[in-house]
Protein backbone atom coordinates (compact mmCIF):
# COMPACT_ATOMS: atom_id res chain seq x y z
CA UNK A 1 0.00 0.00 0.00
CA UNK A 2 1.60 3.26 -1.08
CA UNK A 3 1.86 6.14 1.37
CA UNK A 4 -0.16 8.27 -1.03
CA UNK A 5 -2.99 5.75 -1.04
CA UNK A 6 -2.87 5.57 2.73
CA UNK A 7 -3.00 9.39 3.01
CA UNK A 8 -6.04 9.65 0.75
CA UNK A 9 -7.71 6.87 2.71
CA UNK A 10 -7.08 8.82 5.91
CA UNK A 11 -8.53 12.02 4.37
CA UNK A 12 -11.59 10.09 3.22
CA UNK A 13 -12.03 8.69 6.72
CA UNK A 14 -11.81 12.14 8.31
CA UNK A 15 -14.26 13.57 5.75
CA UNK A 16 -16.71 10.74 6.38
CA UNK A 17 -16.51 11.33 10.15
CA UNK A 18 -17.04 15.07 9.66
CA UNK A 19 -20.03 14.47 7.40
CA UNK A 20 -21.56 12.04 9.87
CA UNK A 21 -21.20 14.67 12.59
CA UNK A 22 -23.24 17.14 10.50
CA UNK A 23 -26.25 14.88 10.68
CA UNK A 24 -26.88 15.49 14.36
CA UNK A 25 -30.10 17.41 14.10
CA UNK A 26 -32.33 19.36 11.84
CA UNK A 27 -32.85 23.02 12.69
CA UNK A 28 -36.24 24.51 12.01
CA UNK A 29 -37.05 28.00 13.17
CA UNK A 30 -40.70 27.85 12.13
CA UNK A 31 -42.89 25.18 13.60
CA UNK A 32 -43.94 22.89 10.82
CA UNK A 33 -46.67 22.16 10.60
CA UNK A 34 -48.24 24.88 12.71
CA UNK A 35 -50.86 22.95 14.62
CA UNK A 36 -54.08 24.25 16.01
CA UNK A 37 -53.59 22.90 19.50
CA UNK A 38 -51.14 20.87 21.52
CA UNK A 39 -51.39 18.02 20.82
CA UNK A 40 -54.16 17.37 18.32
CA UNK A 41 -56.37 14.37 17.79
CA UNK A 42 -55.98 11.61 20.33
CA UNK A 43 -54.94 14.07 23.00
CA UNK A 44 -53.52 12.58 26.16
CA UNK A 45 -55.25 15.51 27.81
CA UNK A 46 -56.62 14.08 30.98
CA UNK A 47 -56.59 15.56 34.39
CA UNK A 48 -56.72 12.11 35.94
CA UNK A 49 -53.30 11.28 37.26
CA UNK A 50 -51.71 7.89 37.04
CA UNK A 51 -51.53 5.46 34.18
CA UNK A 52 -54.04 5.93 31.43
CA UNK A 53 -54.67 3.85 28.35
CA UNK A 54 -51.60 4.03 26.17
CA UNK A 55 -52.10 6.18 23.12
CA UNK A 56 -49.82 6.35 20.11
CA UNK A 57 -47.10 9.01 20.40
CA UNK A 58 -47.90 12.31 18.67
CA UNK A 59 -46.07 12.46 15.34
CA UNK A 60 -44.58 15.88 16.12
CA UNK A 61 -42.62 14.45 19.04
CA UNK A 62 -39.98 13.19 16.62
CA UNK A 63 -39.31 16.80 15.51
CA UNK A 64 -38.30 17.81 19.02
CA UNK A 65 -37.02 14.66 20.67
CA UNK A 66 -33.22 14.35 20.60
CA UNK A 67 -32.92 17.70 18.85
CA UNK A 68 -30.15 19.97 20.18
CA UNK A 69 -31.55 23.35 19.04
CA UNK A 70 -34.96 22.46 20.48
CA UNK A 71 -33.37 21.57 23.84
CA UNK A 72 -31.37 24.77 23.82
CA UNK A 73 -34.41 26.93 23.01
CA UNK A 74 -36.34 25.00 25.66
CA UNK A 75 -33.68 25.82 28.22
CA UNK A 76 -33.96 29.52 27.30
CA UNK A 77 -37.75 29.42 27.70
CA UNK A 78 -37.56 27.43 30.93
CA UNK A 79 -35.61 30.28 32.55
CA UNK A 80 -37.32 33.21 30.85
CA UNK A 81 -40.88 31.96 31.40
CA UNK A 82 -40.02 31.49 35.06
CA UNK A 83 -40.57 27.74 35.28
CA UNK A 84 -37.69 28.00 37.75
CA UNK A 85 -39.97 29.93 40.10
CA UNK A 86 -41.87 26.75 41.03
CA UNK A 87 -39.92 23.80 39.66
CA UNK A 88 -36.45 25.16 40.41
CA UNK A 89 -33.83 23.75 38.05
CA UNK A 90 -35.61 20.41 38.06
CA UNK A 91 -35.47 19.71 41.76
CA UNK A 92 -38.90 21.16 42.42
CA UNK A 93 -40.12 23.46 45.14
CA UNK A 94 -43.62 24.83 45.11
CA UNK A 95 -44.07 22.73 41.97
CA UNK A 96 -43.16 19.10 41.45
CA UNK A 97 -39.64 17.89 40.77
CA UNK A 98 -38.95 17.31 37.08
CA UNK A 99 -35.67 15.43 37.37
CA UNK A 100 -37.02 12.35 39.11
CA UNK A 101 -38.73 9.27 37.70
CA UNK A 102 -42.30 10.09 38.67
CA UNK A 103 -44.74 11.53 36.16
CA UNK A 104 -48.26 12.10 37.41
CA UNK A 105 -49.55 12.98 33.94
CA UNK A 106 -47.17 10.94 31.86
CA UNK A 107 -43.50 11.38 31.01
CA UNK A 108 -43.76 11.14 27.24
CA UNK A 109 -42.91 14.25 25.20
CA UNK A 110 -46.50 14.76 24.03
CA UNK A 111 -47.85 14.20 27.53
CA UNK A 112 -45.48 16.79 28.99
CA UNK A 113 -46.41 19.19 26.17
CA UNK A 114 -50.08 18.64 27.02
CA UNK A 115 -49.39 19.31 30.73
CA UNK A 116 -47.68 22.61 29.83
CA UNK A 117 -50.40 23.62 27.37
CA UNK A 118 -53.41 22.69 29.47
CA UNK A 119 -52.12 23.30 32.94
CA UNK A 120 -52.63 20.84 35.80
CA UNK A 121 -54.51 20.97 39.12
CA UNK A 122 -52.91 22.49 42.19
CA UNK A 123 -51.03 25.35 40.58
CA UNK A 124 -49.69 24.54 37.13
CA UNK A 125 -51.04 27.28 34.84
CA UNK A 126 -52.10 26.66 31.25
CA UNK A 127 -49.62 28.10 28.77
CA UNK A 128 -51.62 27.46 25.63
CA UNK A 129 -52.54 31.11 25.07
CA UNK A 130 -49.14 32.45 26.11
CA UNK A 131 -46.73 30.23 24.23
CA UNK A 132 -46.89 28.85 20.72
CA UNK A 133 -47.08 25.11 20.11
CA UNK A 134 -43.49 25.18 18.88
CA UNK A 135 -42.32 26.80 22.12
CA UNK A 136 -44.32 24.34 24.25
CA UNK A 137 -42.80 21.34 22.44
CA UNK A 138 -39.32 22.80 22.90
CA UNK A 139 -39.99 23.32 26.60
CA UNK A 140 -41.26 19.75 26.89
CA UNK A 141 -38.08 18.50 25.19
CA UNK A 142 -35.98 20.40 27.73
CA UNK A 143 -38.09 19.14 30.66
CA UNK A 144 -37.41 15.57 29.51
CA UNK A 145 -33.71 16.30 29.48
CA UNK A 146 -33.84 17.17 33.20
CA UNK A 147 -34.26 13.48 33.96
CA UNK A 148 -31.68 12.48 31.37
CA UNK A 149 -34.04 11.14 28.70
CA UNK A 150 -32.42 12.44 25.48
CA UNK A 151 -29.16 11.01 24.18
CA UNK A 152 -26.04 12.60 25.59
CA UNK A 153 -24.82 14.12 22.32
CA UNK A 154 -27.76 16.52 22.05
CA UNK A 155 -27.93 17.97 25.57
CA UNK A 156 -26.04 21.11 26.49
CA UNK A 157 -22.67 20.44 28.05
CA UNK A 158 -23.03 23.71 29.96
CA UNK A 159 -25.89 25.66 31.50
CA UNK A 160 -26.83 29.10 30.15
CA UNK A 161 -26.08 30.70 33.50
CA UNK A 162 -23.63 29.91 36.26
CA UNK A 163 -24.56 26.62 37.82
CA UNK A 164 -23.39 24.59 40.79
CA UNK A 165 -24.68 21.31 39.41
CA UNK A 166 -22.93 18.91 37.08
CA UNK A 167 -23.56 19.42 33.36
CA UNK A 168 -26.58 17.87 31.64
CA UNK A 169 -24.30 15.43 29.85
CA UNK A 170 -23.72 13.73 33.21
CA UNK A 171 -27.39 13.55 34.21
CA UNK A 172 -28.27 9.90 34.79
CA UNK A 173 -31.28 8.64 32.86
CA UNK A 174 -34.22 8.04 35.17
CA UNK A 175 -36.84 5.44 34.36
CA UNK A 176 -40.21 6.96 33.40
CA UNK A 177 -42.94 5.87 35.79
CA UNK A 178 -46.48 6.97 36.16
CA UNK A 179 -47.42 7.81 39.68
CA UNK A 180 -50.58 8.65 41.48
CA UNK A 181 -50.55 11.86 43.45
CA UNK A 182 -52.51 10.03 46.16
CA UNK A 183 -49.52 7.80 46.81
CA UNK A 184 -47.35 10.70 47.87
CA UNK B 1 -8.24 40.66 -12.60
CA UNK B 2 -7.90 43.14 -15.40
CA UNK B 3 -6.45 46.57 -14.80
CA UNK B 4 -9.81 48.21 -15.34
CA UNK B 5 -11.65 46.09 -12.73
CA UNK B 6 -8.82 46.69 -10.28
CA UNK B 7 -9.09 50.44 -10.81
CA UNK B 8 -12.84 50.23 -10.36
CA UNK B 9 -12.42 48.29 -7.12
CA UNK B 10 -9.98 50.87 -5.75
CA UNK B 11 -12.31 53.72 -6.77
CA UNK B 12 -15.20 51.95 -5.04
CA UNK B 13 -13.14 51.55 -1.89
CA UNK B 14 -12.38 55.27 -1.86
CA UNK B 15 -15.96 56.37 -2.50
CA UNK B 16 -16.99 54.01 0.30
CA UNK B 17 -14.52 55.67 2.63
CA UNK B 18 -15.72 59.17 1.70
CA UNK B 19 -19.40 58.67 2.45
CA UNK B 20 -20.82 62.15 2.82
CA UNK B 21 -23.54 61.32 5.35
CA UNK B 22 -21.24 59.70 7.93
CA UNK B 23 -24.26 57.52 8.77
CA UNK B 24 -21.92 54.70 9.67
CA UNK B 25 -18.33 55.72 9.11
CA UNK B 26 -15.06 55.45 10.99
CA UNK B 27 -13.88 58.67 9.29
CA UNK B 28 -16.53 60.77 10.98
CA UNK B 29 -15.79 63.15 13.84
CA UNK B 30 -19.27 63.31 15.34
CA UNK B 31 -18.07 62.69 18.90
CA UNK B 32 -15.15 63.82 21.04
CA UNK B 33 -13.93 60.25 21.52
CA UNK B 34 -13.90 59.28 17.86
CA UNK B 35 -12.12 62.54 17.03
CA UNK B 36 -9.39 61.79 19.58
CA UNK B 37 -9.08 58.28 18.22
CA UNK B 38 -8.76 59.57 14.68
CA UNK B 39 -6.10 62.15 15.66
CA UNK B 40 -4.19 59.43 17.50
CA UNK B 41 -4.52 57.18 14.48
CA UNK B 42 -3.13 59.87 12.15
CA UNK B 43 -0.19 60.53 14.51
CA UNK B 44 0.62 56.79 14.59
CA UNK B 45 0.18 56.50 10.86
CA UNK B 46 2.48 59.47 10.04
CA UNK B 47 5.23 58.52 12.48
CA UNK B 48 5.17 54.85 11.46
CA UNK B 49 5.10 55.78 7.77
CA UNK B 50 8.16 58.05 8.21
CA UNK B 51 10.01 55.30 10.07
CA UNK B 52 9.05 52.73 7.46
CA UNK B 53 10.25 54.95 4.62
CA UNK B 54 13.49 55.64 6.52
CA UNK B 55 14.09 51.90 6.98
CA UNK B 56 13.49 51.25 3.28
CA UNK B 57 15.79 54.16 2.35
CA UNK B 58 18.57 52.80 4.59
CA UNK B 59 18.09 49.33 3.16
CA UNK B 60 18.43 50.59 -0.40
CA UNK B 61 21.42 52.76 0.56
CA UNK B 62 22.97 49.78 2.33
CA UNK B 63 22.59 47.55 -0.70
CA UNK B 64 24.20 50.10 -3.01
CA UNK B 65 26.98 50.94 -0.54
CA UNK B 66 27.82 47.32 0.21
CA UNK B 67 28.45 46.65 -3.43
CA UNK B 68 30.82 49.61 -3.71
CA UNK B 69 32.66 48.71 -0.49
CA UNK B 70 33.02 45.10 -1.52
CA UNK B 71 34.84 46.32 -4.59
CA UNK B 72 37.16 48.49 -2.40
CA UNK B 73 37.88 45.63 0.06
CA UNK B 74 38.92 43.41 -2.76
CA UNK B 75 41.46 45.99 -3.83
CA UNK B 76 43.23 47.10 -0.60
CA UNK B 77 42.36 44.31 1.89
CA UNK B 78 40.80 46.50 4.67
CA UNK B 79 38.31 44.31 6.52
CA UNK B 80 37.42 45.40 10.05
CA UNK B 81 37.78 49.13 10.04
CA UNK B 82 34.57 50.83 11.31
CA UNK B 83 33.22 53.70 9.33
CA UNK B 84 32.78 56.84 11.56
CA UNK B 85 29.93 58.07 9.37
CA UNK B 86 28.08 54.77 9.75
CA UNK B 87 28.58 54.87 13.49
CA UNK B 88 27.10 58.38 13.79
CA UNK B 89 24.20 57.36 11.59
CA UNK B 90 23.53 54.29 13.80
CA UNK B 91 23.50 56.34 17.01
CA UNK B 92 21.29 58.92 15.30
CA UNK B 93 18.94 56.11 14.24
CA UNK B 94 18.70 54.86 17.82
CA UNK B 95 17.84 58.36 19.01
CA UNK B 96 15.16 58.74 16.30
CA UNK B 97 13.56 55.37 17.19
CA UNK B 98 13.61 56.21 20.91
CA UNK B 99 12.10 59.67 20.36
CA UNK B 100 9.44 58.25 18.05
CA UNK B 101 8.38 55.60 20.57
CA UNK B 102 8.30 58.09 23.43
CA UNK B 103 6.26 60.46 21.23
CA UNK B 104 3.73 57.71 20.47
CA UNK B 105 3.50 56.75 24.13
CA UNK B 106 2.86 60.39 25.12
CA UNK B 107 0.20 60.85 22.41
CA UNK B 108 -1.51 57.62 23.48
CA UNK B 109 -1.38 58.63 27.16
CA UNK B 110 -2.87 62.09 26.48
CA UNK B 111 -5.73 60.62 24.42
CA UNK B 112 -6.39 57.99 27.08
CA UNK B 113 -6.42 60.54 29.94
CA UNK B 114 -8.69 63.01 28.16
CA UNK B 115 -11.17 60.20 27.44
CA UNK B 116 -11.02 59.09 31.07
CA UNK B 117 -11.69 62.70 32.17
CA UNK B 118 -14.69 62.91 29.86
CA UNK B 119 -15.96 59.63 31.35
CA UNK B 120 -15.61 61.04 34.87
CA UNK B 121 -17.87 64.00 34.08
CA UNK B 122 -20.71 61.98 32.56
CA UNK B 123 -24.16 63.54 32.84
CA UNK B 124 -26.30 60.72 31.51
CA UNK B 125 -26.13 57.01 32.24
CA UNK B 126 -27.59 54.39 29.94
CA UNK B 127 -27.57 50.63 30.39
CA UNK B 128 -27.41 48.79 27.10
CA UNK B 129 -28.06 45.06 27.26
CA UNK B 130 -27.42 42.96 24.18
CA UNK B 131 -29.61 39.98 23.38
CA UNK B 132 -29.80 37.61 20.46
CA UNK B 133 -30.52 39.75 18.36
CA UNK B 134 -31.62 43.10 19.68
CA UNK B 135 -30.56 45.86 22.08
CA UNK B 136 -32.34 46.56 25.34
CA UNK B 137 -31.93 50.22 26.30
CA UNK B 138 -32.48 51.59 29.79
CA UNK B 139 -32.02 55.25 30.72
CA UNK B 140 -30.95 55.15 34.35
CA UNK B 141 -32.12 57.61 36.93
CA UNK B 142 -31.99 57.82 40.71
CA UNK B 143 -35.75 58.36 40.59
CA UNK B 144 -37.28 55.06 39.46
CA UNK B 145 -40.29 56.85 37.93
CA UNK B 146 -37.83 58.54 35.54
CA UNK B 147 -36.18 55.27 34.50
CA UNK B 148 -36.96 54.63 30.90
CA UNK B 149 -36.89 51.38 28.94
CA UNK B 150 -36.84 51.20 25.16
CA UNK B 151 -35.10 49.11 22.52
CA UNK B 152 -32.84 49.23 19.47
CA UNK B 153 -32.66 53.02 19.52
CA UNK B 154 -30.49 55.46 21.47
CA UNK B 155 -31.26 59.15 21.76
CA UNK B 156 -28.38 61.30 22.96
CA UNK B 157 -28.24 65.05 23.62
CA UNK B 158 -25.45 66.79 21.69
CA UNK B 159 -22.45 67.93 23.74
CA UNK B 160 -23.36 65.92 26.85
CA UNK B 161 -20.95 63.21 28.04
CA UNK B 162 -22.85 59.92 28.21
CA UNK B 163 -21.75 56.75 29.94
CA UNK B 164 -23.13 53.58 28.40
CA UNK B 165 -22.99 50.51 30.63
CA UNK B 166 -22.74 47.38 28.52
CA UNK B 167 -24.17 43.98 29.48
CA UNK B 168 -25.17 40.86 27.64
CA UNK B 169 -27.86 38.29 28.38
CA UNK B 170 -26.57 35.41 26.28
CA UNK B 171 -23.36 35.49 24.23
CA UNK B 172 -20.60 38.01 23.57
CA UNK B 173 -21.74 40.94 21.43
CA UNK B 174 -19.90 44.13 20.54
CA UNK B 175 -21.16 47.71 20.65
CA UNK B 176 -19.97 49.57 17.57
CA UNK B 177 -21.22 52.94 16.40
CA UNK B 178 -18.26 53.84 14.20
CA UNK B 179 -19.33 57.46 13.75
CA UNK B 180 -19.27 58.04 17.51
CA UNK B 181 -16.88 55.64 19.22
CA UNK B 182 -14.67 52.59 18.92
CA UNK B 183 -15.81 49.05 19.63
CA UNK B 184 -16.53 47.69 23.08
CA UNK B 185 -17.60 44.13 23.85
CA UNK B 186 -20.75 43.21 25.77
CA UNK B 187 -19.92 40.13 27.81
CA UNK B 188 -22.44 37.96 29.69
CA UNK B 189 -21.94 38.08 33.45
CA UNK B 190 -19.65 41.07 33.27
CA UNK B 191 -20.12 44.83 33.12
CA UNK B 192 -18.30 46.91 30.54
CA UNK B 193 -18.73 50.56 29.71
CA UNK B 194 -17.98 53.18 27.10
CA UNK B 195 -18.24 56.98 27.10
CA UNK B 196 -19.49 59.10 24.25
CA UNK B 197 -19.70 62.89 23.93
CA UNK B 198 -21.49 63.51 20.64
CA UNK B 199 -20.65 66.80 18.94
CA UNK B 200 -22.80 66.70 15.81
CA UNK B 201 -26.57 66.40 15.52
CA UNK B 202 -27.57 63.55 13.25
CA UNK B 203 -28.65 59.95 12.90
CA UNK B 204 -25.98 57.27 13.11
CA UNK B 205 -26.04 53.54 12.70
CA UNK B 206 -24.52 51.08 15.11
CA UNK B 207 -23.96 47.41 14.44
CA UNK B 208 -23.07 44.39 16.54
CA UNK B 209 -19.40 43.80 15.75
CA UNK B 210 -18.87 40.38 17.29
CA UNK B 211 -20.39 37.37 15.56
CA UNK B 212 -23.24 36.35 17.84
CA UNK B 213 -25.34 33.85 15.90
CA UNK B 214 -27.52 33.41 12.86
CA UNK B 215 -28.97 36.95 12.86
CA UNK B 216 -25.79 38.83 13.79
CA UNK B 217 -26.15 40.96 10.65
CA UNK B 218 -29.67 41.98 11.68
CA UNK B 219 -28.58 43.46 14.98
CA UNK B 220 -28.36 47.16 14.33
CA UNK B 221 -28.78 50.13 16.61
CA UNK B 222 -30.03 53.58 15.59
CA UNK B 223 -28.36 56.45 17.43
CA UNK B 224 -30.18 59.75 17.26
CA UNK B 225 -28.10 62.73 18.37
CA UNK B 226 -30.50 65.60 19.07
CA UNK B 227 -30.24 69.10 20.44
CA UNK B 228 -30.71 69.21 24.20
CA UNK B 229 -34.25 70.59 23.89
CA UNK B 230 -35.26 67.91 21.38
CA UNK B 231 -33.75 65.22 23.56
CA UNK B 232 -35.71 66.40 26.60
CA UNK B 233 -38.88 66.46 24.53
CA UNK B 234 -38.26 62.88 23.38
CA UNK B 235 -37.37 61.76 26.88
CA UNK B 236 -40.51 63.28 28.45
CA UNK B 237 -42.64 61.71 25.74
CA UNK B 238 -41.06 58.29 26.24
CA UNK B 239 -41.82 58.46 29.98
CA UNK B 240 -45.54 58.63 29.20
CA UNK B 241 -47.45 55.33 29.37
CA UNK B 242 -49.07 53.99 26.22
CA UNK B 243 -52.36 55.72 25.33
CA UNK B 244 -55.54 53.63 25.77
CA UNK B 245 -56.92 52.19 22.52
CA UNK B 246 -59.38 54.57 20.87
CA UNK B 247 -61.01 52.50 18.12
CA UNK B 248 -62.83 49.15 18.46
CA UNK B 249 -60.19 47.51 16.25
CA UNK B 250 -57.34 48.86 18.37
CA UNK B 251 -59.21 47.69 21.48
CA UNK B 252 -59.39 44.16 20.06
CA UNK B 253 -55.66 44.40 19.39
CA UNK B 254 -55.05 45.64 22.93
CA UNK B 255 -56.97 42.66 24.30
CA UNK B 256 -54.93 40.22 22.24
CA UNK B 257 -51.56 41.84 22.99
CA UNK B 258 -52.13 42.07 26.74
CA UNK B 259 -54.00 38.79 27.15
CA UNK B 260 -52.26 36.37 24.81
CA UNK B 261 -48.82 35.40 23.59
CA UNK B 262 -47.35 38.92 23.16
CA UNK B 263 -47.45 39.84 26.84
CA UNK B 264 -45.46 36.74 27.82
CA UNK B 265 -42.37 38.48 26.44
CA UNK B 266 -43.15 42.15 25.78
CA UNK B 267 -43.94 45.02 28.12
CA UNK B 268 -46.10 48.05 27.39
CA UNK B 269 -46.11 50.70 30.11
CA UNK B 270 -49.62 51.49 31.32
CA UNK B 271 -51.00 48.05 30.43
CA UNK B 272 -50.86 44.63 32.13
CA UNK B 273 -48.26 43.51 29.55
CA UNK B 274 -45.01 43.38 31.50
CA UNK B 275 -42.78 40.68 30.02
CA UNK B 276 -39.05 41.30 30.08
CA UNK B 277 -37.83 38.73 27.56
CA UNK B 278 -38.44 40.85 24.45
CA UNK B 279 -38.15 44.53 23.55
CA UNK B 280 -40.34 47.11 25.31
CA UNK B 281 -43.19 48.13 22.99
CA UNK B 282 -44.50 51.22 24.81
CA UNK B 283 -43.51 53.62 22.02
CA UNK B 284 -42.84 51.08 19.30
CA UNK B 285 -44.34 53.12 16.44
CA UNK B 286 -42.10 56.11 17.24
CA UNK B 287 -38.97 54.09 16.45
CA UNK B 288 -37.31 54.12 13.06
CA UNK B 289 -36.91 50.38 12.57
CA UNK B 290 -38.48 47.01 13.39
CA UNK B 291 -36.52 44.05 14.79
CA UNK B 292 -33.19 45.82 15.41
CA UNK B 293 -32.76 47.47 12.04
CA UNK B 294 -34.15 44.56 10.01
CA UNK B 295 -36.86 46.69 8.36
CA UNK B 296 -37.96 50.33 8.44
CA UNK B 297 -40.99 51.03 10.63
CA UNK B 298 -44.23 51.08 8.67
CA UNK B 299 -47.64 49.49 8.49
CA UNK B 300 -46.71 46.91 5.83
CA UNK B 301 -43.57 45.85 7.64
CA UNK B 302 -45.45 45.62 10.94
CA UNK B 303 -47.95 43.29 9.27
CA UNK B 304 -45.15 41.16 7.87
CA UNK B 305 -43.25 41.03 11.14
CA UNK B 306 -46.24 40.16 13.34
CA UNK B 307 -47.60 37.61 10.87
CA UNK B 308 -44.38 35.67 10.30
CA UNK B 309 -41.18 36.87 11.99
CA UNK B 310 -39.46 33.54 11.34
CA UNK B 311 -39.49 34.15 7.60
CA UNK B 312 -38.02 37.65 7.97
CA UNK B 313 -35.51 36.90 10.72
CA UNK B 314 -35.13 33.11 10.98
CA UNK B 315 -33.96 31.95 14.39
CA UNK B 316 -35.12 35.10 16.16
CA UNK B 317 -36.72 34.52 19.56
CA UNK B 318 -39.98 36.06 18.28
CA UNK B 319 -42.10 33.03 17.38
CA UNK B 320 -44.46 32.73 14.46
CA UNK B 321 -47.88 32.80 16.09
CA UNK B 322 -50.63 31.42 13.91
CA UNK B 323 -52.77 34.58 14.05
CA UNK B 324 -56.20 34.65 12.48
CA UNK B 325 -56.54 37.49 9.92
CA UNK B 326 -58.87 39.53 12.16
CA UNK B 327 -56.43 39.13 15.06
CA UNK B 328 -53.57 40.29 12.84
CA UNK B 329 -55.48 43.40 11.72
CA UNK B 330 -56.34 44.21 15.32
CA UNK B 331 -52.81 43.70 16.68
CA UNK B 332 -51.24 45.89 13.97
CA UNK B 333 -53.92 48.56 14.47
CA UNK B 334 -53.08 48.64 18.17
CA UNK B 335 -49.31 48.62 17.66
CA UNK B 336 -49.64 51.59 15.32
CA UNK B 337 -51.17 53.65 18.11
CA UNK B 338 -48.03 53.17 20.25
CA UNK B 339 -46.41 56.39 19.02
Amino acid sequence: MSSRFRASLLILGVAATALAACNREERHSRAKPIGETVPTGQSPDTIFPGSTTAQPLDARASLYDNNAPALSEGQFLYTRMNCVGCHSHGGGGMGVALMDDEWRYGGRLDQIAASIAEGRPNGMPAWRAKLTDDQIWKLAAYVRSLSGQPSKDVVNSRADAMSATSPATLTPREPVRSSDSAQQ
Amino acid sequence: MSRRTRAAAVALLFTGACSIQHYQSTFSDAAVEVRQFNILFVIFLVICAIMYLAVIAFLVAGLVRRRRRLANVMEDGRHHESDPLLRTALIGWGVVVGTGLVGLAIASFIADRSMANAAASEKLSITLTANQWWWDVRYNSADSSKTLRTANELHLPVGVPVRIILNSNDVIHSFWVPSLAGKQDLIPGRQNDISITPTKIGIYRGQCAEYCGAQHAHMALVVNVDSYADFLKWWRHQLQPAPPPATPLALAGYNFVTGRNCSACHAIAGTPASGTVGPDLTHLASRRTIAAGTMPMGKGNLYGWVADPQSLKPGSKMPTIALEPDELHAVVAYLETLK
